[in-house]
């Protein structure tokens, strides 16, 4: 199954992201050759450089933009990532025999997105309060029979799928089959959970996807001047040195990140409802500043007698060890996944990185981390009954009220039912 | 993916056509070229219904003993077909060759199983659970620390086996190891979205678990039985057997029966009531207006001779109708994508733990999709559902402890009033 490999003799070892311009002269069978001495190096540096750059600037625009043009970039990039994996493993050959199969994937694509944005939609509506508009009527009869169209819809493409099987194509069609659901749960499981996190509080989104970047480079610049042990026989140009460097910058820029990007209310406020104009709110304690003194400790010529830390930094020193320790982890699966199936890159969509998936390996893993992570343990601790009673009384109707109410009042009963016996 | 014989005997020189969930007893030259063939007619056909028969009044003997026995051990019956049918699949496509070179492979699959188990059951599981153990304290703690970090817990348990599953990958076996784990993951979809689904349904009446499996079951034996007597033209190349015939009258059959199971099954409240903690004991309820019988009488243009004029019908029965449609016209694609799987990949049956029917998946494809659309049926048309109720209640219940809960409704309660008070 190979797609796009340059079909080379040279043993399997490929340099992991480089350019598609520089030659094969270039790959070396000794894995351990230091970067710096390599020639084509800074052709390829540069290039990745400048794609870095244009891609950093669009990201900083879409921040500026706001939530919900950040969750259109985030369904692009997936619509992109989804056609370069759909297209991975097909074979020309057999997709000629079957026309029109590949719409199956693309309906199976647009019911996963129905389903995984309908939930994050439902939740968002609930926060926009009632109205009388027709689209939002429309909206929320979708919204309450959500699961029952998704699953017709995806009913209708299994039947579809059985129907178009095709006699000594049935293994084929099959393994694609299986790939597409593979891909769909990969691509849309992050995605999903990175556009709950935006909704959070965009520090939730852009303090773990600047760890993974800043590891990246810290990485790369780390093994450049003093790698020599090589990490892992999958990706032989990653080193031990480089590792460790990386882990260590990253954890420290994640606790000087934190308190720069806890500043803005921009960043942390979270966006309920789907408008898209300008944040206020009330601080979350997680973002209020506590001072530290450091009278005691330190002689009296010192200039600072006292730094203050936002609550929020310890939360990304974890953010921070993830990032470094397991999500490269990603990054070695898709290095794993292409030597076994004899594939260069995923995409060449970027110069000098590859396809998008190349760049959003590590960031996948990531971003379902970093959703976990709020969920337990930033968002409990925020919970009061204060703020669930405001959320009773502001978000819904007093029929909804009444029925919450009641269905609280039955799970009491049964629980002082059970202490009793 | 690779390929695997599972039962003995060569593939004979005839065509692929394979007779579905022949017994393996059955000799090949039972085998016909022409797939129009009408099963009356069949040499061997009575021997192998007679050990189907068999194998099926004992699974519907054990069925109806663990019905009888409650919500629990149903449950524990369907973890335990789970296991079973996990392993089929897990060994389907194993190649002996290569596992000989990756030791201790296979415990990453029963790793992912384990850490998919603890993520399902303990979403499904968790009111009830809460509700079992609010008599200790200590317990109460555990358990409601187990569901607060439970996401935190799977997550890690999930990382942990892809850590693994990476620092295993060998040289040369990459692309077979890749196969493997996305094989891996398919197959645990498969098997716990229906059997989370079959365990929520449970805990909400046994009614709703027991319906759709047996109208499953039925339409299987009416289109059995029609296509034995009155089977001509094939319906899919993919299942030779099957017959348009077959599949017109086990929808008939299958609706009316639905109606009047609904019926039969609606009078029993060890059917219809929900199960609200993890207790063995006798269930009472207030079966809910569904189940209450509501008299239709019928229109002015039946004449007058006919003795009934009046009959009771539970409202159940319209929705009975609606699981029959959907158990004869769609559920019959799980049986064909099991048929098409095991053609692709050239095996005859997935597992042969049951004689006469092979293995347990033959038995459960048709099921599995039953069992999801009872369940999606169930939360949308039958309980009334509002999303943000349910996501504030869940918020409530898994954020503040038992005294803010408490607190909580209470002020609620003094906030109606007020409100009342003020109104008046």
């Amino acid at each position: 199954m190979d797609q796009s490999t340059s079909g080379t003799t040279t043993p399997r070892v490929r340099h992991r992201k480089r350019s598609s311009e520089v030659p094969a002269e270039a790959v070396k069978s000794n894995g351990v050759q230091l970067l710096v001495n390599d020639q084509n190096k800074y052709r390829s540096m540069w290039t990745r450089i400048q794609s870095s750059l244009w891609m950093v600037l669009g990201l900083a625009c879409a921040l500026y933009l706001g939530h919900l043009y950040i969750w259109a970039m985030v369904v692009v990039i997936q619509i992109f990532m989804a056609r370069e994996l759909f297209n991975l493993l097909r074979r020309a050959n057999e997709d000629r025999r079957l026309p029109g199969f590949w719409l199956l994937d693309w309906h199976f694509f647009f019911t996963a997105l129905l389903f995984v944005y309908g939930r994050i939609l439902s939740q968002q509506l609930v926060y926009t309060g009632a109205s009388d508009k027709l689209f939002y009527k429309l909206t929320s009869v979708f919204v309450k029979y959500q699961m029952v169209i998704c699953y017709f819809l995806y009913i209708a493409g299994f039947v579809w799928f059985i129907l178009s099987l095709k006699k000594k194509m049935y293994k084929y069609q099959f393994g694609q089959y299986a790939w597409t659901h593979m891909i769909l749960i990969v691509v849309f499981t992050q995605s999903s959970f990175t556009v709950a996190n935006i909704f959070e509080g965009l520090f939730w989104f852009l303090l773990p996807a600047a760890l993974i970047a800043v590891n990246d480079v810290a990485a790369y610049f780390f093994g450049f001047f003093f790698g020599k042990t090589p990490l892992i026989k999958l990706s032989p140009k990653k080193t031990w040195e480089g590792f460790i460097g990386a882990s260590v910058a990253t954890v420290i820029s994640a606790f000087l990140l934190a308190n720069v990007l806890g500043r803005y209310q921009w960043l942390t406020c979270p966006r309920k409802g789907l408008t898209t104009g300008w944040l206020r709110c009330d601080p979350d304690p997680l973002f209020k500043p506590e001072i530290y003194s450091l009278q005691d400790w330190v002689p009296q010529w010192f200039p600072w007698k006292e730094f203050s830390v936002l609550r929020v930094q310890w939360h990304a020193l974890c953010l921070g060890l993830f990032a470094s320790i397991i999500a490269p982890f990603g990054g070695f699966f898709a290095s794993g996944f292409k030597r076994a199936f004899k594939i260069k890159d995923f995409g060449d969509s970027i110069p000098g990185h590859g396809g998008i998936t190349d760049r959003m390996d590590c960031q996948m893993v990531m971003a379902i981390f970093a959703y976990i992570y709020h969920q337990s343990f930033v968002v409990p601790q925020s919970y009061s009954v204060e703020m669930i009673l405001d959320q009773i009384l502001g978000n819904l109707n007093f029929e909804e009220q009444q029925a919450l109410y009641m269905k609280l009042g039955q799970i009491f009963h049964e629980r002082q039912w059970y202490i009793q016996e | 993916m690779q390929k695997d014989h599972n039962t003995g005997g060569p593939p004979g020189p005839t065509g692929r056509i394979r007779h579905r969930k022949r017994s393996s007893e059955v000799s090949f030259d039972a085998s016909k070229e022409n797939g129009g063939h009408l099963l009356v007619d069949d040499q061997n056909k009575y021997k192998s219904m007679w050990i189907r028969l068999y194998s099926s009044l004992w699974m519907i003997g054990g069925f109806a003993l663990i019905i009888y026995m409650g919500h629990l051990y149903i449950c524990a019956m369907i973890v335990i077909i789970q296991i079973f049918m996990a392993k089929e699949l897990f060994n389907l496509l194993r190649k002996a060759h290569e596992d000989r070179r990756l030791p201790g492979f296979r415990l990453l699959n029963w790793h992912f199983f384990f850490t998919v188990m603890l993520f399902v059951y303990g979403r499904i599981l968790s009111q009830r659970l809460v509700n079992t153990v609010t008599s200790d304290k200590f317990l109460y703690q555990l358990v409601s620390s187990f569901i607060k970090y439970h996401m935190v817990t799977c997550y890690f348990l999930y990382i942990a086996g892809f850590m693994w599953f990476i620092l295993t990958l060998k040289k040369k076996m990459y692309k077979y190891q890749f196969g493997q784990y996305a094989w891996t993951h398919m197959i645990l979809i498969v098997v716990f979205t229906q059997s989370s689904f079959t365990v929520a349904n449970i805990f909400e009446g046994i009614f709703w678990f027991l319906l759709p499996a047996s109208l499953i079951v039925i339409n299987d034996i009416a289109a059995y039985i029609v296509g034995f007597f009155f089977g001509r033209t094939p319906l899919i190349k993919l299942s030779p057997k099957k017959t348009w015939e077959g599949f017109i009258g086990a929808s008939i059959i299958t609706m009316i029966s639905a109606f009047m199971l609904a019926n039969f099954m609606g009078r029993f409240q060890w059917l219809t009531c929900p199960r609200k903690d993890l207790s063995a004991g006798w269930l009472h309820c207030d079966p809910g207006p569904l189940f209450k019988p509501e008299t239709m009488s019928l229109p002015g243009w039946v004449p007058p001779w006919l003795p009934w004029r009046d009959f009771s019908i539970f409202p159940v029965q319209w929705h009975a109708l609606w699981l029959g449609l959907f158990a004869s016209i769609i559920a019959p694609f799980g049986g064909f994508f099991a048929s098409g799987f095991k053609r692709a990949f050239k095996i005859k049956d997935f597992g042969d733990s049951i004689p006469g029917h092979g293995g347990i998946t033959d038995r459960m494809d048709c099921q599995m999709v039953m069992a999801v659309f009872a369940y999606i049926y169930h939360q949308s048309f039958v309980v009334p559902q509002s999303l943000s109720v349910e996501m504030i209640l869940e918020q409530i219940l898994t954020n503040l402890s038992f005294e803010e809960q408490q607190d909580l409704y209470v002020r609620l309660g003094q906030i109606f009033q007020e409100r009342l008070y003020g109104l008046s």
